[in-house]
Formats: C-alpha cells, structure tokens, sequence
C-alpha cells in the first residue's frame, strides 16, 4: 500500500488490468461460495424432516388379532393414518371377482400398494385384510357396510365402505366403484404377519426394521 | 431520471425497471456510491452486523418453527432441538453464538465511531439511529435469553425487571405489569416470545433501513476525518472516493470470510466459550426456588450492571446503569473538538479515550464477578473512569491541542 | 477483543492434570484438582458406562431426554443386545430413559426426588461429578450415615460403596493466618478405607471415569459430530477466504 494520498482513483485507467485473472478470481470465489452456501443450506433443509420423536411415534406397530372376528373392524392409527383392519368372511372373498365390471380398476393397476397385493383380494391372506382407511378422492373415512345387500346402497351392495363425504364406494378389497368421485383404491400400507395372530403394520420385507 | 419517458434497455430488465427502481437504486447505493478510499480494519464491522442480523434472522425463524413457548414446555423442547432435530444442535448454537457475535461486532463498529468521530456532524442522527439499534439490540439480547426457561433465565429476567421497580412512584406497579404477574411467570415468557420473535426483529429491521438512508445521505466519514466531498473531481465525484462496486463489494466479502472462520471455529469447537455464551446454570429448569449462585447477565451486559452494583443504594445504581448507556446519545454534542479523528487530536483525547476503553473491559470483568471486596472497589474506581470520559469532554475537547487535517486522505501501511 | 483473546488462550494452554489416585497418609489428599480426563469419543468407555448407568444409576434417576434407540445408534449397541442387556422390562428402544422409582416414594425415602441426570455434565460439569463420585464418606453424625466432599450432607445414599468399599474422612486441624490473626480450622486431609469393595482402587476408578464419561455423552449427544462436522467447515472457510484475498488484492490494485 502506498502513502501521499494525492492519488486520485482510476476507473480501468493508466496500469493494464489483468481481466482473465480478474475473471477468474471472481469465479473461483463465487464457486467458492455457491458451494459454502448449498452446504450452509442443507441443515435448514434437514431440520424439516420427520424429528426422531415422530419416527419413534411412527415405529411399526403390533396388532393383536386373536379377539377379531368375522365381519369386524378396527382402526388403529399408524404414521397418523387411520388402518382399516377387518376379517372377511370366505364367502365374501369367493365373491369378490363377481363385481369386477363395475369397478374402476379391478386389477388395481393404478393403485399404490405393495407386491403381496396384487392378488383379487388385494392382501398376503385372503381372511384379514389391511387398507389405510383414507379416502383416495378428498381424504374422508369411508364408513363400513359391510352387508351385502344394504338398504342405503342396493341389493346388488356386494359389502363394502360407503365413504359419507362426496358418495364414493369401496367394495370388501377397498377397489373403487364406477361412478364415484374417487378414482383410485384404497391404498395399502407395508404390513406382515410376525405370527398367525398378530399383525404388523409399517413393516414388511422391503423395510428392514421398519420404515426409518 | 425516473420519468416514465426515459429510454429503458429492452427485454424483461426495462420492463421491470419501467415499473420499479431497480437499476437506479442499483447505482445510486452501490455501484456508483462513492465512499472514501482509505477504510481500514474499523470498517468491516457495519457490513459484519448486517451479516449476522441476517443469520439471526433466519436461525431465529427456524428455531422458531420448533420451540414450544410455555412455563412447562419451553426448556424441554430446546433440548428436544437439541437432540431430535435433524442439525438442531446447529441452529441453537448458531443462534446463541451469533447473539455474542452480534455484540462483538456492534461494539467494534461503535468503537470506530469513537475513534474517528465518525458521530459529528453532519452524522448525529446517523448515530442517534445507531444507538436506538443497540438499545433495541440489548432488549432483544435480555428476552431471547430469558427463551429457554433455565435458571439463569427465570433469575437473570427476575433481577433485570426488579430494577424497574426503582422509578419512583410507578415502580412497583410497573414492574408488575411488565410481568404480567406476582413473579417472572408463563405469561412474562409468552409476551417475551411475542416482542422477541415479532416486535423487536421489526423495530430493527426498520432501524437499520433508517441507519442505512441516513447513512448514504451524509456518505460515510473515514480514519482522517476529512470530508471527501469537499474535493470532487471533474466527473462529479469525490476525488478520494471510490465505488462501493466493486471495490468494498469486493474487500467486505473478504471480511465476511474471515468472520466466518473465527465464528466456525466457536460454534463448532468451543460454543459456550467457556461459561460466557452460555451459562452452566441455564442447563437446569427455571426453579423459582433456587438462585444459581452468581446471578450475572450475559458478557455484553456486565460492564453496565458492575456499574448498577458499584453504588451501594439500588436507586441510586439503577439510575447510574441508565445515565451509562443514555450518555452516548450525547457525544455528538459533548465533543466540542474541531477534530474528528483520533490520529488529529491531541494527548488528553486520547488519554481520556484509553481511560474508557480500560474502564469498559474492567467493567465487562468485574461485572461477571461477584459484588464483593475488591471487586467493588475497582468497580467504583472503573465507574468513574468510564463517566469521567463523557461529563468531562465538552472541557478536554474543547483545549485539546490539535493537529492539521490533511486536505486529502491518507494511507496508513 | 484483547479479553476474549485471553480466554481463549487459556482455554487452548488448559493442559488436563493427571488423576489422582489415593495418597498415603502422610499428604493432603488434593481431591479438588482431580479431572475426569474423559474421552467422549470413546465408544467402548460409552458402553461400559452406558451400562454403569443402566445398573446402579437409573433405578432413581431418568434420563428424560435419551432415548434407548439414539443411545444404541450412537454408541454401536446392535438391537439384540441393547434389548438383553440395557433395556428395562416394558421398555421400548423408542423410550426416553425413565426411573422406575415413584416420585412420592422418592420425596419420602430421600427427602427429594432424585434429579433428572440427562443434563448433569453440562449444569455442574464432568469433573464435578467425577469427584461426586469419589468422595462418599461414612459419616456416623448424620441420620444417613452418608456424606460427600463435593455436596455437603447429601440426600443421595453411598450407592457405589459395594464396588468402591466404604471409607472415613480423616480431618486435620490446620493453623490458618489471616489479616495477623492466627485461627484453627478443621480441614480434610484424607480417606481412610474401612471395608472394601468388590473393585480395586484403579478399577474403581475407571468405573467411575466410563460412568461419566457416559454422562458427557448424554449431556450433548451432538459433540462428537459437531467437532467433526466443525473441521471440515473451518478448512472449507479456509479456501474461500484465500479466494476472496486473492480477489480483493486483485481489484485495489486500481486504488493503490
């Protein structure tokens, strides 16, 4: 740095500017700093994700199903999510390719589950069936008619849910019916069956120790 | 040139000028504002602030989506931050680190004011805005701290409020409306949250987009003193001045990079810097029952409150704490040298400059001491070189001997 | 700026003291400047005292902000044994460490509940603690029988003496000078062992460093992160400093 401040500045004046290394610094630093600032960015990011007490509220959980009997359902709530689990009578399941034509996606091709649905029945064992009990058209909870042959929906009502909010209908395997505002089955969470009598929803073979 | 018939550069960027000031505001406080040539370390400190008003800002947002205000459940969920957050530890600690980085860096940049004169005319109001944002600085300090809910919370914000209660007549009641309660209660730590996340971060934002204006409209002093548009050259421009575009752009960053070192190097490896950042004391819940066994406020707070425990009559202390910080709103008129910077004064000057520099950091030790012995004596001793700086300016400044102010700034190596 | 210099070097010269063992009879047993010297990064002492924890500690006091599952992640237990060997019955991995003990029962056994000990290392500090635990006495004067060099008269019982041995504090009367005036005062000199324990003196010892170094951990279960997560981010700023140097000495060349 030089003394005697009689200099005055010189806008790109009398001394050649080196611009390429100009450029260059200029680049380097700001790559520099791009890189510092997606770093510096990432734990902001981070800190969004589900905290470890709602990983540990979300851990697989362990349904007794000694005391569940034909035609009943419960809900337990997984991840926050309602978990229709019923028995289904073996008539029942005889019956569920009868109504295939009036079903949106019989085969479930658009549907969101894993591979041990995709079967007729849409679950590993054709007794006990395992749906998230979310309406796929606004998120309500369908409410269960199970007997077939209902007042409210018809003699031809095959079982199912009746969903009270916009009208949509699900039979026994949760497939959406023609004519509903939903257009998908109901979906189908990771389950297993540790042993005949218990369930576990959240884990299966694809999800080791379940979904961390 | 902000009529609508000017010629605007096509595309998207005249549209949008057309329409809002970008590029003229561009120019008019960046690229082609002037500021005088010879800045030197002092000068970093403004830009600094501004950088970790930014990071308290957003660190401060974040934590806020987590932290769960209340009596019962404010100090377990900045644990639960702590541990259950994904990098939660980083936010808090960037949080509580910055908010002493914040003080660092505002002390420096009032420092260079007092070096340089830099608070003269035509700058008072400039310095005015300066000290309301350190008063605004202090209460958001003082309620952020009080956040947590650990001990040194609930008994640092017990003592703090109690001194209200020395304003004669409307004290005590007064004190208990700040409260809100019989104590410092769930509904004192709700309304903290309130002014800490909302009121205050607004009040500051406002201030320093006032410091900012006031700033550009005088254009910034600098080490020797001398107006630089005093001098201007045939293109209209302060002959000592440079564009802040690119060049201080360009030498701020620099400074922004060293900062960042020094305060990585805190947060990831000493972030309560040994009991000064945060207190051991702040690891236990707030116990109504229990006073930690030195009550004392936060580094940044402690040369004003040895002050406050110098004098022996709480009153009396109260009021000298308040004249303490109240007395730099003044210098602009007590200084009565023709000089601004330190390096044209005379001895006294600078005598009296070393004598408060000494007294503030004597202060800042003393205060996180306890009031015994000693340390009382040096904290009297202290006290009156501190105030001797101030009440007794308007004589030295006045038959201080000066030197001649260069016409044209200097380089110093 | 000149203060905080200060402290920091400080901090940096603090070299840690070696641990002091008990002494002979003949010399002050100078308990106040023992130092836990413990290692957080340490996994195998984490385990050990992990389990130190787990058997002697946890019956009175939580550990409300740990976590089974983070414990295990952190400190390498694999599922199976942290459910064998760590793991109270009706526990969970996603559990938070809690006593088994009633608070009620607490206030009127011990006159307090046992304190929460998640937070203990960072409120008092690890080398409080570590001189905590050594310090038990046998102290027939008091109704628990029980006191302590670092808490004088506590509520806590000597739970450690099975493996440490119980011991007497031997005082001394020691002349102290002040202003001119000369007075007697009873000072503590050192330990005497009365019954011993299952463990020997250094294995004692470092049952009680692991325990605390434990407690380290489960104060700020973040550090050992933090501090490597710190050395890349100081190299990285490093770099970009250099960069921006380079970068402004390159412009003011037009100002010099």
């Amino acid at each position: 740095m030089t003394d005697a401040g009689t200099m005055g500045h010189d806008m790109g004046g009398d001394a050649a500017v080196d611009q390429s290394r100009r450029r260059f610094l200029t680049v380097a630093t700001s790559a520099t700093a791009a890189v510092g600032v997606a770093f510096a960015v990432t734990p902001f990011v981070a800190s969004w994700n589900p905290s470890e007490r709602a990983r540990a509220l979300g851990a697989p959980l362990l349904i007794d199903l000694s005391k569940l009997e034909p035609g009943q359902l419960i809900t337990p709530v997984w991840r926050k999510q309602p978990i229709y689990v019923f028995r289904r009578p073996p008539q029942i399941v005889a019956q569920l390719a009868a109504h295939d034509g009036r079903l949106k996606d019989p085969k479930s091709a658009e549907s969101d589950q894993p591979a041990y649905a995709d079967n007729e029945q849409r679950s590993r064992r054709a007794d006990v069936a395992v749906l998230i009990g979310t309406c796929t058209h606004l998120g309500c909870l369908p409410k269960q008619h199970f007997e077939p042959g209902d007042a409210l929906l018809g003699t031809d009502w095959p079982g199912g849910f009746l969903c009270p909010c916009h009208g949509s209908r699900f039979d026994m395997a949760g497939r959406v019916f023609n004519g509903s505002p939903a257009s998908t089955n109901l979906r189908i969470p990771p389950y297993s069956f540790p042993t005949d009598n218990t369930l576990l929803i959240g884990q299966d073979e694809t999800t080791a120790q379940g979904a961390a | 040139m902000a009529s609508n018939d000017a010629v605007y550069k096509p595309g998207f960027w005249g549209w949008l000028n057309k329409r809002l000031p970008v590029e003229q505001f561009w120019r008019s406080q960046v690229s082609e504002y002037y500021a005088p040539k010879n800045f030197n370390f002092w000068y970093f400190f403004g830009s600094l602030a501004l950088l970790v008003l930014v990071l308290q800002l957003v660190t401060g947002i974040f934590l806020a989506m987590f932290y769960k205000v209340g009596d019962v459940s404010a100090f377990d969920s900045v644990e639960f931050i702590r541990r259950e957050i994904s990098y939660g530890w980083l936010l808090q600690y960037l949080h509580s680190v910055g908010a002493s980085a914040f003080f660092i860096v505002v002390y420096l940049h009032m420092y260079r004011a007092l070096l340089y004169g830099s608070y003269k005319s035509p700058r008072e109001l400039l310095w005015l805005f300066g000290m309301f944002i350190y008063l605004a600085l202090m209460a958001e300090a003082f309620m952020g701290y009080v956040l947590p809910w650990g001990n040194m919370s609930y008994w640092a914000a017990t003592v703090i409020i109690n001194l209200f209660s020395t304003i004669p007549v409307v004290g005590p009641g007064l004190v208990e409306w700040i409260r809100g309660d019989y104590g410092v209660a769930d509904a004192t730590l709700s309304r903290f949250f309130s002014l800490h996340v909302v009121a205050i971060p607004l009040v500051l934002l406002l201030l320093v987009a006032l410091h900012l204006v006031a700033l550009h409209e005088t254009g910034s002093n600098n080490p020797d003193g001398v107006e630089i548009k005093e001098r201007k050259g045939s293109d209209g421009h302060a002959l000592d001045g440079i564009p802040f575009h690119p060049y201080y752009t360009v030498k701020d960053i620099f400074g922004v990079g060293v900062f960042l070192l020094l305060f990585a190097i805190v947060v990831f490896f000493v972030p309560t810097f040994g009991n000064l950042f945060m207190e051991e004391a702040n690891f236990e819940p707030a116990n109504p029952l229990s006073t930690p066994e030195h009550i004392a406020p936060s580094w940044y707070f402690t040369p004003y409150y040895a002050i406050l425990r110098a004098v022996p009559s709480q009153r009396i202390g109260a009021l000298l704490l308040l004249l303490a910080v109240l007395a730099f709103f003044f210098l602009p008129w007590l200084d009565r040298s023709p000089v601004k910077s330190i390096r044209y004064r005379g001895g006294l000057f600078k005598a009296f400059l070393g004598l408060f520099t000494v007294s503030f950091l004597a202060l800042m030790y003393l205060g996180l001491k306890p009031a015994t012995g000693a340390y009382v004596t040096a904290a009297r001793v202290f006290s009156v070189g501190y105030f001797a700086f101030f009440v007794l300016m308007p004589w030295y400044s006045r038959i201080d001997r000066v030197k001649p102010v260069p016409e044209r700034v200097t380089f110093h190596a | 700026m000149r203060k905080f210099a200060r402290i920091a070097l400080g901090l940096v010269l603090l070299a840690p003291l070696a641990s002091v063992a008990a002494e002979p009879a003949s010399e002050t047993l100078d308990w106040e400047s023992w130092h836990a010297d413990n290692e957080v990064s340490n996994v195998a002492s984490l385990q050990r005292g992990a389990r130190n924890f787990m058997n002697y500690c946890a019956g009175c006091h939580s550990m409300k902000f740990v976590r089974y599952s983070r414990l295990a992640a952190d400190l390498k237990i694999p599922t199976a044994q942290l459910k064998a060997h760590l793991l109270p019955s009706g526990a969970t991995p996603a559990d938070y460490i809690q006593s088994s003990m009633p608070a009620a029962d607490a206030v009127v056994w011990f006159g307090k509940v046992p304190p929460d000990l998640s937070l203990i290392s960072r409120s008092r500090g690890v080398d409080h603690v570590y001189k905590f635990l050594k310090t038990f006495y046998l102290d027939p004067a008091l109704p628990n029988r029980t006191n302590n060099l670092v808490l004088n008269a506590p509520a806590m019982p000597a739970v450690l003496s099975e493996l440490e041995g119980v011991k007497v504090a031997v005082f001394k009367n020691v002349e102290v000078t002040t202003d001119g005036k000369s007075t007697v005062e009873k000072r503590f000199d050192h330990f005497d062992t009365v019954a011993p324990g299952e463990l020997t003196a250094p294995e004692y010892d470092a049952f009680v460093r692991d325990t605390v170094n434990f407690l380290d951990y489960a104060g700020e279960p973040a550090q050992v992160d933090r501090r490597s997560i710190g050395v890349w981010v100081v190299l990285f700023l490093l770099v970009f400093t250099w960069f921006a140097y380079l970068l402004k000495k390159e412009y003011w060349k037009d100002v010099h």
